[in-house]
C-alpha cells in the first residue's frame, strides 16, 4: 500500500490507523477503568476524566464472592486439559511427522473436521453420558472433553514444529543407537520447547474461554469463570457496574496477556496450521 | 505443503512407531463420534426427561417424528433465519473491517506493534465477558456510557438491545470477530513477496490497479480460509445471546445452539433436541466440506 506518498499523508495514515486500533479496544479498556472507580463515580456522567483510584471492587468482586472458587476450576481444569491434549498429541504428532502411511493426510484433515463440529449437535448425548458416568458437575469431565477439543490443535501445530527439525539431526541420533526415548528427549524435545510453549498458550485461549459445553454440564461445584461472568446478566445489588467491571476484567486478563505473547503463533493456531 | 522427509529404509522395528498415534486417535474417536452416534439414535426416540418411562425407540414406522415436528413447525424457520442472518451478517461485517484493518496494519510506521496488540484485544476476550461488557457497562439503558452519550442528543433510556435485538447482537459478535479475520488477512498480505509489488510498481501499477489485480488475487486463498473457518463457529455462537437476550425477545435472536439448549434444557426433550442438533451438525458439515475443499486445492501450497 502506498497510498500516502507524502510524508504527511503517511502521518495521517498512521494516525488514523492508532486511533481505529484505540476505539475497538476502547470497550476493554474503559471496563478496565470503571473497575478502578466507586460505584458513584462509575455511573457519574459526565464520566470523570480524572479520577482517585480504589482496589474496593477489586477486594469485593475477588474475594467476597465466589470468584476464587471458579477461578480454581477454570485453572485446574485448564491445566489439565491441556497435560492431557499434549500427553495424546506429542506421540501422534510424532508419528505422523516422522513415520507417514497413505492415510496421514486424510487423518489431519478428519481431526482438523473434528475441531469444527457444532458442540450443540452432541450436547444432548454429553449430558446423557456424563448423567449416567456421573460425570455432570466434575472437574474431570470437563477435562476430558478440552482435552478432545484440544487434541487436533496439539497435534497440527506439533506436527508442524516437528517437521522443521532438521531430519539430519535425527538419523544422526539414530546411527548412534540412540532409542525412542533418547532420541525424542534428547534430540527433538530441546528444540521442540518454543513451539510447545506457543501450543500451550493457544490452546489455554480456547480451552479458557469456552462457555457451551460448560454452563450445559457443570451446575455449581466444577463450573469455570465463564460460567460465573455469565452471570452478570444485569447491573443489580451487590454486582453493580464497577463491581462486575472488576470480576469480568480478572476473568480475562490471563487470556489477554497469553494472546499478546502468544501474537506470532496466533494465525497459526486459529487455522491449524493452514496458514503460516 | 512442506516435502514430506521420508528417511529412505526404516529398520522393520521402526516401522512401529507409525502405531504411536493410536491412543490420541483412539481418544479423539471414543470423544467425537460416541457422541454424534448417540444423537442420532436419541433423535428417533420420544425421550423426553419429564417422563422418565418416555424412553423407548418411536418404532420404525414413527421414526422420522421428531423431525417431521421440527420441520412443520413454524419455529424452525425462525431459528434457521436467524442462525443464517447471524452468521452472514457477521461474517460481511468483519470481513470489510477485517480486510480494512489488515490494510492499515500492512505499512511499517510506528506505533504498529500497539495497534495490532490493541485490536487483536477483542477476540481474546471470553465471550460471555464480551457480553457483559456491552450490554451492562456499555449499552445499559441509566448506567451504560453509550447511554449517556445518546442523551446529549436528547435521546434517554434507549436499550439498544431491547429495540434492535439481532443488530445488537450481530454488533458484539462482529466486534468480537473483526480481529480473527484481520490476522488471517494480514498473514496473507505480509506473504505476498515485495518483489512482485516492487514489479507491479514498475510497471506503471499503484493505487486501485494494484489492489485488484496484484493484493485481491493473492489473498483470496486467505480469505477463503478466514470466512469460512468464521462461519463454521459463528454458527455455533451461544454466549453472546445467552447473555444479553436470552434468545429473546420471543425468538428474535434464538439461533440453532440456542434453540438445542431451548429443548434440552427447558422442555428436555431429548428426542427433539437430539434431531436439531442433526440440523446443526448437517450445517456446519457444508460447510466444513467447503473448507476441506479450499484446503485441498491449495494443499501445493498449503503450509501442511
Amino acid at each position: 500500500m502506498t497510498a500516502g506518498r507524502s510524508k504527511l499523508g503517511s502521518a495521517l495514515l498512521s494516525a488514523l490507523t492508532l486511533l481505529l486500533a484505540f476505539a475497538m479496544f476502547f470497550p476493554i479498556l474503559w471496563m478496565f477503568l470503571t473497575s478502578f472507580k466507586t460505584e458513584q463515580l462509575a455511573i457519574q456522567f459526565p464520566p470523570p476524566l480524572f479520577f482517585e483510584p480504589t482496589l474496593e471492587n477489586w477486594r469485593v468482586a475477588l474475594l467476597n464472592s465466589p470468584f476464587m472458587q471458579y477461578l480454581r476450576n477454570t485453572i485446574v481444569i485448564t491445566f489439565f486439559a491441556i497435560v492431557l491434549a499434549l500427553a495424546l498429541g506429542i506421540p501422534t504428532a510424532y508419528a505422523m511427522a516422522f513415520y507417514q502411511t497413505k492415510r496421514t493426510d486424510s487423518s489431519l484433515l478428519w481431526m482438523m473436521s473434528t475441531r469444527m463440529l457444532p458442540p450443540a449437535g452432541v450436547i444432548v448425548p454429553l449430558y446423557v453420558i456424563f448423567l449416567r458416568t456421573n460425570l455432570l458437575d466434575t472437574h474431570l469431565g470437563l477435562i476430558i472433553l478440552y482435552a478432545g477439543m484440544n487434541f487436533p490443535l496439539v497435534v497440527w501445530m506439533l506436527r508442524s514444529f516437528m517437521l522443521e527439525v532438521p531430519y539430519e539431526v535425527i538419523e544422526a541420533a539414530r546411527l548412534d543407537g540412540a532409542n525412542l526415548w533418547q532420541e525424542f528427549g534428547r534430540v527433538i524435545l530441546p528444540l521442540l520447547i518454543p513451539g510447545l510453549a506457543a501450543t500451550a498458550l493457544l490452546a489455554m485461549i480456547f480451552t479458557w474461554n469456552e462457555f457451551f459445553l460448560a454452563v450445559n454440564l457443570t451446575a455449581r461445584d466444577a463450573s469455570p469463570l465463564s460460567v460465573y461472568v455469565s452471570t452478570f446478566k444485569a447491573a443489580q445489588g451487590n454486582l453493580f457496574i464497577a463491581k462486575m467491571s472488576a470480576a469480568a476484567t480478572a476473568a480475562v486478563i490471563p487470556v489477554l496477556v497469553a494472546g499478546w505473547v502468544a501474537q506470532r503463533q496466533l494465525v497459526t493456531g486459529l487455522t491449524m496450521g493452514a496458514i503460516k | 505443503m512442506t516435502p514430506t522427509q521420508v528417511a529412505t529404509t526404516k529398520p522393520p522395528k521402526q516401522e512401529r512407531r507409525k502405531f504411536l498415534s493410536a491412543p490420541g486417535i483412539a481418544f479423539l474417536i471414543i470423544v467425537t463420534q460416541i457422541p454424534f452416534v448417540l444423537a442420532i439414535w436419541f433423535s428417533f426416540t420420544n425421550w423426553n426427561l419429564l417422563r422418565p418411562d418416555s424412553q423407548g425407540f418411536l418404532g420404525w414406522d414413527r421414526m422420522w417424528r421428531n423431525y417431521e415436528r421440527i420441520l412443520s413447525s413454524p419455529d424452525f424457520l425462525t431459528v434457521i433465519l436467524n442462525t443464517i442472518v447471524l452468521t452472514v451478517s457477521v461474517v460481511l461485517i468483519t470481513f470489510v473491517l477485517g480486510l480494512g484493518f489488515a490494510l492499515l496494519l500492512n505499512r511499517p510506521f510506528p506505533g504498529r506493534a500497539l495497534a495490532r496488540t490493541l485490536l487483536i484485544s477483542p477476540f481474546l476476550m471470553m465471550p460471555v465477558a464480551a457480553a457483559v461488557l456491552w450490554k451492562n457497562i456499555m449499552l445499559d439503558p441509566s448506567f451504560g456510557l453509550m447511554s449517556f452519550y445518546l442523551s446529549l442528543f436528547g435521546i434517554r433510556n434507549f436499550y439498544a438491545l431491547e429495540a434492535f435485538p439481532m443488530a445488537s447482537v450481530i454488533a458484539i459478535v462482529s466486534w468480537q470477530w473483526t480481529p480473527f479475520v484481520m490476522l488471517i488477512l494480514l498473514a496473507g498480505l505480509q506473504s505476498l513477496p515485495d518483489s512482485t509489488v516492487e514489479a507491479a510498481r514498475i510497471d506503471g501499477a499503484s493505487g486501485w490497479a494494484m489492489f485488484r489485480h496484484i493484493i485481491l488475487p493473492h489473498l483470496t486463498r486467505f480469505i477463503e480460509i478466514a470466512l469460512l473457518l468464521e462461519t463454521i463457529f459463528i454458527l455455533s455462537e451461544f454466549g453472546v445471546i445467552f447473555v444479553t437476550t436470552s434468545g429473546g425477545p420471543g425468538l428474535q435472536t434464538t439461533n440453532l445452539p440456542y434453540q438445542i439448549f431451548l429443548e434440552a434444557f427447558s422442555r428436555q426433550n431429548v428426542g427433539r433436541a437430539s434431531a436439531y442438533g442433526i440440523f446443526a451438525v448437517i450445517l456446519a458439515n457444508i460447510v466444513i466440506l467447503l473448507f476441506l475443499r479450499v484446503l485441498r486445492n491449495n494443499k501445493k501450497e498449503v503450509a501442511l
